[in-house]
């Protein structure tokens, strides 16, 4: 009975929130919907913690959906890859969940509360159902039930500018989303099966047609919009600085980084890395977008004057890190993409959380209206600073871990010159972290301001702030068993195994 | 000795920063505190000198940072050496910043003393770090601890000046540094410290391990390498005991005991002295040397010109281990302690003299050595042993260095070290000189007396340590040479 429960997981962490997300809107009182948001994401946690260990022992997971074989039916397909980018999804949730209650109460009027734990929660569905499913068409329907539901939660934002940010991520998603559509439609035509297993075992026949080669770019560029990959990023900034705190919170952790994964499905799995990178140039066109988005969004961030835009320019360089790796093409690349995967959203999770915290108190994210908050918000700050040195890579973070992972593989791969830019890139980090470390420490607090907003931020949110900070700080100095995870998972999918 | 006390050593200021912390509302215990954490170190420390003389090398490993590299600590003597630097030197530093911190009214004293303990935290992770990534990780926490220090004051002078102290040490030690250890853990499998080296296997030839050598010793920008020297002097803004304790001694001298430490257990002397790949340094430290000293001897600026000294000596320790010989590397350990004592003590006068006289400028000294008499009397015997004349400790290192320099037939050098030496003369000598021979302009209010006696006792007690140590150096070289073992 237990076992039959259990080999349900596959298709639980997609159904148990989507089915909460009904009953969130029927019990309609702020804190009854936080509860089951609060008890449906733990939920889930609970299950992709036990698919990951599962996974790890026994190897990868097929579940047909319905009991429909595939590739007649839909597949869900759980391996040591997505298995990792599953975990970080979930524990993102469900930490996010402990944040949410205090930091959208501040944001958002009561009455329209239970919307928000609505959508969120069908962002979670959406965002688990692209990382489990073995089908490229469920893909996009999953792809589409998350960004309808972040253009949503976006406009949900305190300022007007959120509507106007929202309207433009659901420009550019919905074209993102419209060119994969396009890619997977020309791949059935050519092949007739939308099943990833399958679709690799055929395609190599029609390898040498345009449609397919179509096919292929139609999905990457596609995918690269919904992962602000430069210079497809435009959207984001704007997304993230007006989204609400939790909100940007888990997105920022999250929905990049499962766009990545779709791509390097889409990449690794089903075309095949070898037909990407050696038949076709794509490694070329990647690594050199993602070094210029290194630089360029770097320097970028450094002339921000808000705190969560400035975070939001750092996200778009960061992705160029995890493109960079997995556009190498080698084991050691793809496992430092996963690696960074798996951090950065550990990273960013944390700092927008740390900020989220400082606006629930001040209200603003402005870094010159944050000044001297070390003072008056010593724990928040704290959590800032470790998270930035954590951007920047120091020692003792999960950052570092990254970059050891990704300039190892760089260095084997030969380029020198990317390796040089990576550090570049992280030289530009302690500019940016720096420019806000410095407003919160070294710059008094404006008077008028102090007087009605001393004090910190709400336990529960600093408890969740800090878990993430603690989860970057043991990471960093224990980084075995992650590096081990993601260098089982890039060999699995280096390897051809599914 | 097990390795548990190894972690101990290390864990204990950092554990006893929080007790200061919890003791900072009643600053005699808070001082208390630090005092009697550096007293316990200095005893832990001291304790394993027997068993290290004795050929043990305890070793102990917590968990692996990533696969295959482990956060480790293994001690061997150089590092305990530079432990017991920075033991000896913590406590009478406290005992200093006691007296220095109330006599100039500081704020944030309790935020001081922690950074303080946390530092020294570092520095013994540092000397006792088993491989280069565990140095490396307590490289980098020291960098970030003390920036609170330099920044103590947070004017807009400290701001910018603690922009250039993490700007330069962040950008070498992510820049370079960084992927100088991540290319030798690609070439030799391994970071630990092993006698003899991990590199001379690799098939690594002359123009790499030249250009690899070159990556470690501008990424280490604690040793103050011209041009990453910049920091120093801008470090100079923090209250004087920091610069005494850490910008005399545990930061930079963790840069050079880092370039010593990779010199001889990274490369392995042979290896290094077969390629040459330290070659180019013994003339980029000696630029340093000469460059330094002369700009030190501009600085109106005491502690700015003391700042610049330091750069010069600290290139000192760089040209020992570049020389790549054993008698190289001996020197360079031995002037990390000599200098250690010389180095604390004038700053410990420069800041007894602006705690007794807020001045900071050497024209304005003149004529003061009547009035201070302990002060310059001290500041003569450490300039003394930094000029190297007997019976100073500092004459033994420089004597070592000359030979060793002799020993590798580069008598170019051997003119570098005088020069030095003369350079020296002009702009150390030259502060006594004018506080014991000039007169001392009218405007001089007449009631000017010695600084407190919590910051003179602990400088008289350097000076001590820099005649003490003419007749303690050869314990020390026997000690060292051990760890070298056989060979040039």
């Amino acid at each position: 009975m237990i076992a039959h429960f259990v080999s349900q997981f596959p298709i639980l962490v997609v159904v148990v929130p989507l089915l909460t997300m009904p009953l969130v809107v029927l019990a309609h009182r702020a804190f009854a919907a936080w509860a089951l948001y609060l008890a449906c994401t733990w939920a889930v946690f609970a299950m992709a913690c036990a698919l990951f260990a599962r996974v790890a022992t026994h190897g990868p997971i097929d579940y047909a959906v319905g009991g429909w074989a595939p590739p007649f039916g839909i597949e869900l397909v759980i391996d040591s890859f997505n298995a990792v980018v599953l975990l970080l999804v979930a524990g993102m949730a469900a930490i996010n969940s402990i944040y949410a209650r205090a930091s959208l109460a501040r944001e958002i009027e009561p009455e329209r509360l239970y919307l928000v734990y609505a959508l969120m929660l069908a962002c979670l569905a959406g965002l688990i159902g692209i990382t489990v499913t073995g089908d490229a068409f469920n893909l996009f329907v999953f792809l589409e039930i998350s960004s309808l539901s972040s253009y949503a939660l976006i406009a949900m934002g305190p300022k007007r500018r959120a509507l106007l940010s929202s309207f433009q991520y659901l420009i550019m998603g919905t074209v993102g989303g419209t060119f994969l559509l396009i890619g997977v439609g020309l791949a059935y035509m050519m092949t007739g099966t939308l099943n990833m297993a399958d679709l690799a075992t055929r395609l190599p026949a029609v390898f040498d047609t345009r449609t397919c080669q179509a096919a292929l770019a139609f999905i990457v560029v596609g995918l690269s919009l919904k992962a602000a990959l430069f210079p497809a990023h435009i959207w984001l900034p704007n997304a993230y600085t007006y989204a609400p705190s939790s909100v940007t919170a888990f997105i920022a952790a999250t929905s990049t980084k499962v766009a990545v994964y779709a791509l390097i499905r889409f990449v690794f799995t089903v075309f095949g890395a070898s037909y990407a990178f050696e038949q076709l140039p794509l490694n070329q066109v990647l690594l050199g977008l993602s070094a210029i988005a290194m630089i360029a969004a770097s320097l970028a961030a450094i002339f921000q004057t808000d705190v969560k835009r400035l975070l939001a320019w750092s996200s778009v360089a960061q992705m160029g890190y995890i493109v960079t790796g997995f556009a190498l093409a080698s084991t050691a690349g793809l496992s430092a993409s996963l690696v960074h995967i798996v951090n950065h959203g550990l990273i960013k999770g944390a700092l927008f959380m740390a900020v989220g915290a400082m606006a629930w108190r001040t209200r603003t994210t402005s870094i010159n209206d944050l000044a001297g908050l070390g003072r008056t918000m010593p724990f928040t700050s704290a959590a800032f600073v470790v998270g930035g040195l954590s951007l920047i890579g120091v020692p003792a973070t999960a950052g570092f871990i990254s970059k050891w992972a990704l300039l190892s593989a760089i260095l084997a791969a030969g380029h020198y010159l990317i390796a040089a830019l990576v550090l570049i890139a992280s030289l530009l980090a302690v500019i940016y972290v720096g420019k806000v470390v410095e407003a919160l420490y070294f710059r008094p607090r404006d008077a008028e301001a102090s007087n009605h907003d001393a004090g910190e931020a709400p336990l529960a949110m600093q408890i969740a702030t800090w878990a993430l900070i603690a989860l970057n700080v043991a990471i960093g100095l224990h980084a075995s068993p992650e590096l081990t995870a993601t260098g089982r998972a890039a060999h699995a999918l280096i390897g051809g195994g599914a | 000795m097990s390795g548990a006390w190894l972690i101990a050593l290390v864990a204990w200021p950092g554990v006893m920063s929080l007790a200061i912390g919890a003791a900072g509302r009643w600053p005699n215990l808070r001082e208390a505190v630090s005092v009697i954490t550096g007293l316990v170190l200095l005893a832990g420390a001291i304790l394993l000198i027997g068993p290290i003389a004795a050929g043990e090398r305890p070793s102990v490993t917590l968990f692996s940072i990533l696969p295959g590299l482990d956060f480790t600590f293994t001690l061997e003597p150089l590092g305990l050496v530079f432990a017991l630097v920075a033991a000896t030197l913590w406590p009478l530093t406290t005992f200093y910043a006691a007296g220095y911190m109330r006599g100039n009214r500081e704020g944030h004293q309790t935020r001081f003393f922690i950074c303080f303990a946390l530092a020294i935290s570092a520095a013994i992770g540092i000397a006792l770090a088993g491989n280069l990534l565990t140095l490396f990780l307590f490289y980098e926490m020291m960098t970030l601890v003390t920036y609170p220090l330099v920044t103590h004051h947070g004017d807009a002078e400290s701001r910018v000046s603690g922009r250039i102290y993490l700007g330069v040490l962040l950008t070498t030690s992510i820049g370079l540094f960084l992927p100088a250890i991540v290319i030798t853990w690609m070439l030799a499998g391994t970071l630990t410290f092993t006698h003899g080296g991990i590199l001379a296997n690799t098939g690594l030839g002359p123009k790499g391990a030249m250009a690899l050598y070159a990556l470690f010793v501008f990424g280490i920008g604690k040793a103050a390498v011209m041009p990453m020297h910049r920091w120093l002097p801008s470090a100079m803004v923090a209250p004087t005991p920091v610069s005494a304790l850490l910008h005399a001694v545990a930061v930079v001298k963790a840069g050079v005991f880092s370039v010593l430490k990779i010199t001889v257990y990274i490369f392995g002397l042979d290896y290094a002295f077969k390629t040459g790949a330290s070659e180019p340094f013994l003339w980029l430290a000696s630029i340093t040397i000469i460059l330094a000293s002369v700009i030190a001897i501009y600085c109106d600026n005491l502690k700015k010109r003391l700042a610049y000294s330091t750069i010069g000596q600290l290139s000192y320790i760089v040209l020992g281990s570049a020389l790549a010989t054993k008698l190289g590397a001996v020197s360079g350990s031995l002037h990390i302690v000599t200098h250690a004592f010389g180095k604390i003590t004038l700053f410990f006068c420069a800041g007894a003299i602006y705690t007794a006289t807020h001045r900071k400028y050497v024209s304005q000294l003149n004529g003061m050595g009547r009035a201070m008499p302990l002060t310059f009397a001290a500041f003569t015997i450490a300039a003394l042993s930094l000029i190297g004349l007997p019976p100073m400790g500092g004459a033994w290192s420089k004597w070592y260095l000359m030979s060793g320099s002799a020993g590798v037939e580069e008598y170019a050098l051997l003119g570098v070290l005088a020069l030095s030496s003369l350079l020296n003369i002009v702009y150390l000598l030259d502060i006594p000189a004018r506080a014991f021979f000039l007169r001392g302009d009218n405007n001089v209010p007449t009631a000017i007396r010695e600084a407190p006696a919590a910051c003179v006792v602990p400088l008289c007690l350097t000076a001590a340590g820099c005649i003490a140590l003419f007749f303690a150096a050869h314990p020390i070289i026997d000690f060292v040479s051990s760890a070298l073992g056989e060979g040039a």
